[in-house]
């Protein structure tokens, strides 16, 4: 009753206010526009999330977890980050849900039900780290657009699903293929049925690794819808935005994906360092690629009050894009001197290392951990913040949490 | 009385109608035109407070200085950015950000390009003023220090 009342009340206050500030009314004005900026659906409900997640935006929906929240060795999905360029789809039905192969380098086009991918194709499961490439953002000076992620939009949970290699063998591909897109049923945020939220997708050599995957399956259930429900791509190691969600189509190209979110400056860092706040071209704008190395302490969280005569145990994970993590460090006095923690190797390659240490202090006060993880080319993670670039991607400065000493 | 007055009585009565209803509308038109140009009017904003404060959801309710239903600092101009900004994203994603004058232009010329967003006439002023004045960005350097620890006992 209340509800009702108070949407009643605010669509009729948008009307006074358009009144009040007249909107000049553009060609282009999407024809299921009304501006109720409310979306009523409690996030935490909806998506069955940890109290402590924390909602970026309402409209499209991004919530990122708090790095204490990603201590699990597999990330539930209560835990896990919400990435959306569009609107979810609503009323999937995976019984009826279809994969198209086209695209100019196919042999022919080819369309599967999703019943037929799981029984043809042999299934494989695989923990995997996604990232949003805009993981961090929220530390670049001067500011960058977008969503102002601060360190928890990571995951690795385990992805069923098929090969795309092995399906796009059945389909076959042309030796000219450069690039596959994904393009999916999310629906843009003006409501403009002809244009796509995101449709990105990967260099041919990346769509056929082993780990690249058609999921079906998120910690061993359906994946939740948020998620990707029925079918999604899983890429690992590359910006998340690579793997894209809900997908009903698959373009071979025989050039590079040039979707929503491929072109200008979306997923795109300078081709040459530049100096912070400088503009770039859009040509001079590179597609990431690999996600650069990178850390989490996840235990404990961030304000712990211990006694002197205390050890802390640390723990976290480390990741390295497409390569794998040779080496976690952490300091306790502000990167002057660095010590080893122990180090883990993957369950498989693209999926996060958990590292863990054992910590005495030397004496009461504040301190601050921070670590440091280097991969298997020699690169590590920078103490203060990584060059700067328009978008604010690839923050890969090293994580750090306060501890108090009594 | 006879026919012709009766008719004449009729017309007295209709005219008498017309003119209630012509001034009504008037009042309410100038009522109108008054709040169109200034949607603050004191009578009006109370009037709306007070009913508003009855089922305590306001959806215009200001506190603190900040706009509750969007989170938005109240500033000249805000409407014409909740009424512009807030139909296909929410005031979250405003809010987040912060940038200055070219920045912001550039970011409002990228929606006018990829995601439909309208040709924002003489609004679009007043929306970059709102927003360089109210969101512009803070020096945080190449790193800043940790802040917002919230310290508890760690128990063993």
């Amino acid at each position: 009753m209340k509800r009702r009342a108070f949407v009643k009340k605010t669509a009729l206050s948008s009307l006074a206010g358009l009144v009040g500030a007249p909107i000049v009314f553009g060609r282009k004005m999407p024809t299921n526009y009304f501006p109720v900026v409310l979306q009523d659906a409690d996030p935490y409900q909806l998506f069955r999330l940890d109290q402590e997640m924390v909602v970026l935006n309402n409209r499209p929906w991004n919530i990122e977890a708090k790095a204490h929240l990603l201590n699990e060795d597999i990330t539930s999905a209560e835990n896990m980050f919400i990435r959306n360029n569009g609107i979810i789809p609503k009323d999937i039905d995976a019984s009826t849900w279809s994969l198209t192969i086209d695209g100019e380098s196919v042999k022919r086009e080819k369309t599967f039900t999703l019943e037929e991918l799981k029984k043809r194709f042999k299934h494989y499961t695989y923990q995997i780290t996604l990232e949003c490439g805009g993981n961090g953002r929220s530390e670049f000076d001067p500011p960058a657009k977008g969503n102002q992620w601060t360190v928890g939009a990571v995951s690795c949970a385990q992805w069923t699903g098929v090969r795309l290699r092995d399906v796009l063998e059945d389909v076959g591909i042309e030796n000219d293929a450069v690039y596959i897109g994904y393009h999916a049923t999310d629906t843009h945020l003006s409501g403009d049925p002809n244009k796509e939220p995101i449709s990105r997708g990967v260099p041919i050599e990346k769509a056929l690794q082993d780990e690249t995957l058609l999921a079906f399956q998120m910690n061993g259930t359906d994946i939740p819808l948020v998620h990707g429900n029925p079918l999604r791509l899983i890429a690992g190691g590359w910006p998340a935005s690579a793997s894209g969600k809900w997908i009903n189509r698959i373009s071979v190209r025989d050039r590079v994906h040039d979707g929503a979110k491929m072109m200008g400056s979306s997923y795109r860092v300078p081709c040459k360092p530049v100096g912070p706040g400088e503009k770039v071209k859009d040509e001079d704008m590179c597609i990431i690629e690999s996600m650069p190395v990178k850390s989490l302490i996840t235990y404990p969280k961030s304000g712990a009050i211990i006694g002197l005569e205390d050890k802390l145990n640390i723990r976290g994970h480390a990741w390295a894009g497409e390569l794998e993590v040779s080496k976690l460090e952490y300091s306790i006095d502000f990167g002057s001197t660095w010590q080893r923690a122990n180090l883990d190797q993957p369950v498989n390659r693209l999926a996060w290392q958990h590292f863990s240490a054992s910590i005495e202090f030397p004496q009461r006060g504040y301190f601050e951990i921070w670590a440091k993880a280097t991969d298997t080319e020699g690169n590590n993670q920078p103490m203060v913040l990584p060059g700067w670039n328009p978008k604010g991607y690839l923050n890969n400065a090293c994580h750090r949490i306060a501890i108090k000493v009594e | 009385m006879n026919e012709h007055d009766e008719i004449r009585r009729i017309i007295k009565a209709i005219s008498r109608l017309t003119i209630g209803i012509v001034m009504v509308t008037g009042l309410i038109v100038t009522l109108l035109i008054y709040y169109m140009m200034d949607p603050n009017v004191p009578a009006i904003t109370e009037w709306l407070t007070k009913t508003e404060t009855t089922n305590n959801e306001d959806p215009d309710k200001v506190e603190n200085g900040i706009h509750v239903r969007t989170g938005l600092i109240e500033a000249e101009g805000l409407m014409s950015v909740i009424n512009n900004c807030t139909n296909c994203h929410s005031a979250k994603l405003v809010i987040q950000n912060r940038m200055n004058e070219e920045r912001w232009i550039s970011t409002i010329r990228w929606m006018q390009r990829t995601q439909n967003l309208w040709d924002l006439g003489d609004q679009e002023e007043i929306i970059v003023n709102y927003l360089v004045n109210n969101y512009p960005p803070l020096k945080k350097g190449r790193r800043q220090a940790l802040s917002d620890i919230q310290w508890y006992k760690l128990e063993n």
